[in-house]
């Protein structure tokens, strides 16, 4: 039997807005994240998404409105708080942000250190080798980030957020910068992260490709408002010009 | 445009210097409260002064050899034509530790260090490395802020103390290029005119040219907005702003000291 607990979105966000210099990025935005679901915000450049993404792990203050999530209101929480809900939210930047003075390892072992001091050192390798395998790059544990590519860094990036097994996955623009290829290859990992884990994701893309791949659900931001809301197949049929430029 | 800032306020240029000064206030606040704020980053610390004491000691001991050979060979004909060469020794004890090894290796470390710690931290700015610290759970100014400037705070009085010992060093090999002395007698005459309160003071204030090197560093590189341009902006700002702030705290020391 489904309790309401079990129903509660993941993530709620009502009315959220933001403004920098006079301009309004986020007008009153209001967003919903079910368990499991992979949400996808679709918009143009200047759309107010990464506001939006940024918003939600307090790397921005919001000027209105309130963001929930797993139940609590990132406004109301102390730092300490504020830092034990982010061990639960998984973050990947646009360009991985790896560490670049640390080894592909270190920067994986780097959270751990952190937040599960209890573990020795053969749990933290093994864990290091799951994940790494996880992302289909189990031999780059040495590497330097100077020496990876673009994908391979977005991968490492995402290892780094796994390892410690979020319940909420934030992707800012995971498909930028990448040839078709790897690009699909992200898509296709981000799609698997989500069924094996049971994660709910959050999207932030321009690429109507990955968010085919990916999307149970998509919103599209226009201007800082949500102008549409439906699954794939539905946007594609909209009569919409502005939503039919992203599927032409 | 140049007329829209003709027309500017003339009070606007020292709201920015207020606005700046306020912001670094804040910033040094916050690293006083976190300081005390466990767990502390042991690993990174010893990492970092490593790097800022181990990886300046060659720059620092050539500077160091040179000042105190200049200083020996410039200062040894005037007191020459007094008939006071022995006073050469302490002169050159008295003038480095208490005024030239502090400040001369400061501004060095000024210069290597700040601007490390500005490039670095602004380059973490600008790819995202510092968001992805916060967004971890990982507190970025006890991690990178804290342990760096307890890093220079620490180093930079032992790089002090190792310069003072090169520049007396090459003073007593200047001094033997027209004169001979035994190393032992150039010690005793230089140490003679040394007092505790001569010594301790100058360690004192090499403390809080650390913490200034190390804090404005830190502060240029967090401040980093916008492109790849600005982290060189950072770096040099961080020099210009260290170096200042060490003539500063040295202005304000030498009024400590002379009242003791």
């Amino acid at each position: 039997m489904e309790t309401e607990t079990d129903n509660a979105p993941v993530v709620d966000i009502q009315g959220l807005s933001k403004t920098f210099n006079g301009v309004d990025v986020l007008r009153g935005v209001n967003l919903r994240i079910d368990k499991a679901e992979n949400l996808v915000v679709l918009g143009k450049s200047g759309s107010g998404k990464s506001t939006l993404i940024k918003c939600m792990i307090g790397l921005m203050e919001p000027d209105e409105g309130s963001i929930c999530i797993m139940g609590q209101n990132i406004a109301e929480i102390n730092y300490d708080d504020l830092n034990k809900l982010r061990t639960k939210i998984g973050f990947l930047f646009q360009g991985g942000a790896l560490y670049d003075s640390m080894s592909v390892s270190e920067n994986l072992s780097f959270p751990l250190r952190h937040h599960k001091k209890h573990l020795g050192i053969e749990k933290i390798n093994q864990l290091i080798r799951e994940v790494l395998e996880n992302v289909g790059l189990p031999d780059s544990g040495d590497k330097m980030p100077s020496e990876l590519s673009g994908g391979m860094s977005k991968r490492i990036g995402l290892a780094r957020t796994l390892i410690l097994k979020p319940s909420i996955m934030l992707y800012d623009e995971p498909t930028t910068g990448l040839d078709t290829a790897t690009a699909k290859e992200i898509s296709q990992l981000i799609l698997d992260m989500q069924r094996k884990y049971q994660i709910s994701s959050l999207i932030i893309t321009h690429d109507i490709s990955c968010a085919k791949m990916t999307a149970d659900r998509i919103v599209m931001l226009k201007e800082g408002v949500i102008v549409a809301e439906d699954t794939y197949d539905g946007l594609e049929k909209s009569k919409d010009e502005w939503i039919r430029s992203f599927f032409s | 445009m140049a007329i829209a800032e003709t027309h500017l306020p003339t009070w606007v240029p020292f709201k920015k210097a207020v606005w700046h000064a306020g912001e670094f206030s804040l910033f040094f606040f916050r690293f006083i409260r976190e300081v005390f704020k466990p767990p502390f980053e042991w690993k990174e610390f010893l990492y970092q002064c490593f790097k800022t004491g181990n990886k300046s000691l060659p720059l620092v001991a050539i500077t160091a050899f040179i000042m105190g050979l200049v200083l020996t060979i410039q200062t040894r004909p005037s007191l020459a034509a007094f008939g006071a060469i022995s006073l050469l020794p302490g002169m050159v004890s008295v003038s480095v530790i208490k005024e030239m090894g502090p400040v001369i290796t400061a501004i060095i470390c000024a210069g290597k260090i700040s601007s490390r710690i500005g490039a670095e931290l602004g380059s973490m700015k600008v790819t995202e490395q510092i968001d992805a610290m916060e967004v971890s759970a990982i507190n970025p100014f006890r991690y990178l802020v804290v342990t760096r400037v307890l890093a220079t705070t620490f180093m930079v009085p032992l790089l002090v103390i190792f310069a003072d010992s090169i520049s007396l060093f090459s003073a007593f090999l200047a001094y033997n290029i027209h004169g001979d002395i035994t190393i032992t007698h150039f010690y005793n005459l230089a140490l003679s005119k040394l007092d505790w309160i001569d010594i301790f003071p100058s360690i004192i204030k090499s403390i809080f040219f650390g913490t200034a090197i190390g804090i404005i560093g830190c502060y240029k590189g967090f401040r980093v907005d916008g492109g790849t341009a600005s982290v060189g902006t950072a770096a040099n700002s961080a020099v210009v702003t260290a170096s200042l702030a060490i003539f500063f705290i040295d202005m304000i020391a030498v009024q400590i000291t002379d009242l003791l």
